[in-house]
């Protein structure tokens, strides 16, 4: 069942997401600025960026990050203003330090190791001498025939 | 009274269910046939009485009997009469009876059209599936009883929640159910073909029907969930990389290798133990999509009931089902001989790629959803694994897939040769080439990510046709050649073109999507990439059991206009809670997307319009994936199977 809980959200104030009041004037500071606030995490919903959220947290957290950017902020200092405040649960897409390498790497390790499985099995394979399947009688092959085709 | 009937069907159900899943297990194994013989019956019978319990709970819906504690939470008199129907599984309980319903008919299945198994593993599938069955009826009636009674029933109830009083939600459960439960049966083959310690290309014929169905309602399922998050929530999302979507997204890919895997071992006898593994696992992620929905471990917006002892519950099952599963295939699967030799360059070869491919696209998904348990648990950090996340690890795997599909589907068994593949494919090439690089002239400075999937989409549709097209051959007769290929030829090119459209309109919406958020006032009209838009009026529409804020919209291009348009607010009082309703212009090339939100303090209405390019195109292809499994579904060799019911036995002395 979807998004039950994002209503939850919604209960007090029936609002959607980005508001036109918002948006700041400047186009390219208001493209950073959704930019950044697809990235973090509406902490009272759950999962829904803060950009698609319709909380009050995330209108908040939108007011907030536009701030910052009028403030004159780097993305990467807006990011790390709201990290600092709100905690490492608020990034979407977690870092890739620590722990969290093994996240990022295992994706790519995995297909290295199933790689490597699937070139040793299909070179067995290739190399493998016909045995039994191939030294059927005629009779095990009509027969045979008979029960895959009818 | 017709309560208690279907509450008692369903304890008989168990029962039945217990009986299924040990005498014919002992009667396989003691070859003892009167007792095989009794799997048959006993699963047609746990079917019927599981369906008649699932029709009791429908009555009480539709009659609004609110002496049921689940009707009273789920439903209301004056809901529409098709939402009273949908409701039944619209809350967690009776979306578990759904769940039973479909196992014990896919169960039935079997009894009533597998009469071409040979009987032993006939036998023990339905045993197998009768574990199965006993497991799931045991967690519906001790954790999640629907049919409980209220001591004093309300005078009426309290509605269902609105967001799922919607056609698209309605049938998305029942669809996702029979993808999620087909998968049981790839199990349960699975498991009794290592009881068995035969598996041969029969066995891959006869598993490959429910695969394929499994397959191709996960896709419908699926599809229907994510057009529905499309229209309803108002920004025009498809897909939320959310831990639900996940847990149906991992299965369906699991089936997607399975499907091609099942083919090696029914043509080659090939890859037979790692198929064995993938049906099992496959299984595995159905239900661990069932555990991460209604357990509550994992925050979602999807959740049902956060109930830590169903929890607990349906971690055990498939705990059970899994470890029984997996150490049979550790003891067994050494025994499989793979007997199809074949090179490097050929299709067993790009198959492998292909469960390659998908099974570490899988693993990704399934790393990514877990990792916040895994981190909070181990390293003491609280993060989250979002959008962002999925969309950098998972998709180059897709754009390697859509790269080799063409070519793998185009090289003969045994031995190829890549560049013969590519010589055919050469027209699909160059028009690939082609869409790609105007696409990449006309937008400037975006991401490549449109060129590249308008660019793989087209490598992908072309190359299914040319595909298709080289089977038929180069004689004058080629359409009648063509008419008269087997119909899992024309499944597979419906299937991996239907690819091609879902990566092509994926790609499009993401790439150029275009966003118009403000104030609009009665009368005002605004551009949004070329379109014109005007605010006409804003209406108050009273609906059967909600309000609704109505806008009127004229959409208009070039002074011509081209549709009026309504979006709407709802408000349900009963629930107390608002949906928005998006009017959407759909185009095959793009769709014209409008919400209206709030009045604004300071007078007019906060609009929102997009316009999304091939935003159709996304489920559109998902529909032609559906078909192809349809069209493989209803080859000629699934149903003359059935007709070599005599020559059954001889499967067993010929091997």
């Amino acid at each position: 069942m979807r998004r039950l809980i994002a209503l939850l959200c919604l209960l007090a104030a029936p609002v959607f997401a980005v508001q036109p009041d918002e948006m700041l004037d400047d186009p390219a500071l208001e493209a950073r600025a959704r930019e950044i606030s697809s990235g973090l995490r509406c902490l009272v919903c759950r999962n829904e960026s803060i950009d698609d959220s319709n909380a009050a947290l995330a209108h908040d957290l939108r007011v907030l990050v536009r701030d910052r950017l009028l403030a004159g902020d780097s993305d990467a200092e807006v990011v790390a203003f709201i990290v600092d405040r709100y905690g490492e649960y608020v990034l979407l897409n977690p870092r890739m330090e620590g722990s969290t390498l093994a996240l990022w790497l295992a994706g790519p390790l995995m297909l290295l190791l199933g790689g490597g499985f699937a070139f040793a099995y299909l070179r067995r394979r290739a190399g493998a001498t016909p045995d039994r399947a191939e030294t059927l009688s005629e009779a095990e092959e009509a027969r045979l025939h008979d029960i895959l085709d009818g | 009274m017709i309560t208690e009937l279907g509450h008692f069907a369903l304890i008989l159900a168990l029962c039945v269910a217990c009986v299924q899943a040990v005498v014919p297990l002992i009667g396989a194994e003691r070859r003892w046939p009167g007792w095989m013989a009794l799997a048959a019956p006993a699963a047609s019978a746990q079917f019927l009485l599981v369906a008649g319990s699932f029709a009791a709970l429908t009555w009480a819906f539709v009659t609004s009997d609110f002496s049921l504690r689940l009707v009273t939470l789920n439903s209301h008199s004056a809901k529409p009469m098709l939402y009273k129907i949908t409701g039944v599984w619209g809350n967690h309980e009776g979306s578990m009876l759904l769940w039973v319903l479909i196992v014990t008919l896919f169960g039935a299945c079997v009894a009533w059209f597998g009469g071409n198994l040979p009987p032993g593993l006939r036998a023990r599938v339905l045993a197998v599936q009768g574990w199965i069955g006993a497991a799931f009826l045991g967690f519906l009636i001790f954790t999640s009883n629907p049919f409980l009674r209220l001591a004093a029933p309300p005078f009426d109830g309290q509605d269902l929640n609105p967001l799922l009083q919607d056609p698209g939600l309605a049938f998305h459960p029942p669809f996702l159910y029979l993808g999620y439960v087909g998968l049981s049966m790839t199990y349960s083959f699975a498991v009794a073909a290592l009881i068995e310690g035969r598996v041969d290309a029969a066995w891959g014929r006869w598993v490959r029907p429910y695969t394929l169905a499994a397959w191709m309602f996960l896709t419908v399922g699926i599809a229907l969930g994510s057009w529905w998050a499309y229209y309803e929530l108002g920004w025009g999302g498809f897909w939320f990389w959310d831990p639900v979507e996940n847990a149906s997204f991992m299965p369906w890919l699991i089936s997607a290798a399975l499907l091609h895997s099942a083919v090696v071992v029914e043509k080659r006898e090939s890859l037979k133990s790692w198929t064995m593994l993938l049906a099992i696992v496959a299984f595995g992620f159905s239900m661990i999509g069932a555990f991460i929905t209604r357990s509550g471990v994992l925050t979602s917006v999807h959740a049902f009931a956060n109930d830590p002892e169903r929890g607990v519950f349906l971690l055990g099952i498939t705990a059970f089902f899994m470890m029984a599963g997996l150490m049979l295939f550790a003891a067994r699967a050494g025994a499989m001989q793979a007997r199809g030799v074949f090179s490097l360059t050929s299709r067993e070869s790009m198959l492998v790629v292909n469960n390659l491919l998908l099974g570490v696209a899988c693993f990704i998904v399934f790393i990514g959803t877990i990792w916040p348990l895994i981190a909070e648990m181990f390293f003491d950090r609280k993060l989250s694994v979002g959008a962002p996340f999925f969309n950098m690890a998972f998709t180059p795997f897709m754009v390697l897939i859509g790269i080799v599909l063409p070519v793998g589907a185009m090289l003969p068994w045994k031995r190829g040769s890549i560049g013969r593949a590519l010589r055919t494919l050469t027209p699909a090439l160059a028009l690939a080439a082609a869409v790609g690089l105007v696409a990449w002239a006309m937008q400037t400075g975006r991401s490549a990510l449109g060129p590249v999937g308008l660019m793989l989409g087209t490598w992908l549709i072309t190359g299914a046709a040319l595909d298709i097209l080289s089977r038929a051959g180069q004689a004058k007769d080629r359409l009648r050649r063509l008419r008269r290929l087997p119909r899992a030829d024309w499944g597979k090119a419906f299937a991996h073109g239907g690819l091609g459209v879902t990566m092509a309109g994926i790609a499009a919406v993401m790439a150029w999507q275009v966003e118009d958020i403000r104030v609009a006032n009665l009368g005002d009209s605004f551009e949004v990439a070329g379109y014109t838009v005007r605010l006409d009026d804003v209406r108050e529409v009273e609906g059967p059991n909600y309000i609704s804020t109505t806008g009127d919209f004229t959409l208009a291009k070039g002074g011509s206009v081209i549709a009026r348009m309504h979006p709407e607010k709802r408000f349900y009082p009963v629930a107390r809670m608002p949906t928005t309703e998006a009017a959407i212009n759909s185009t095959p090339l793009r769709d014209v997307y409008v919400v209206i939100g709030d009045e604004q303090e300071g007078g007019g209405w906060a609009v929102r319009t997009y316009v999304k390019p091939l935003a159709g195109w996304i489920w559109g292809g998902a529909l032609l994936m559906a078909l192809g499994g349809l069209l493989s579904l209803s080859d000629r060799r699934y149903r003359v199977a059935a007709g070599a019911r005599r020559a059954a036995p001889a499967a067993v002395a010929a091997e």
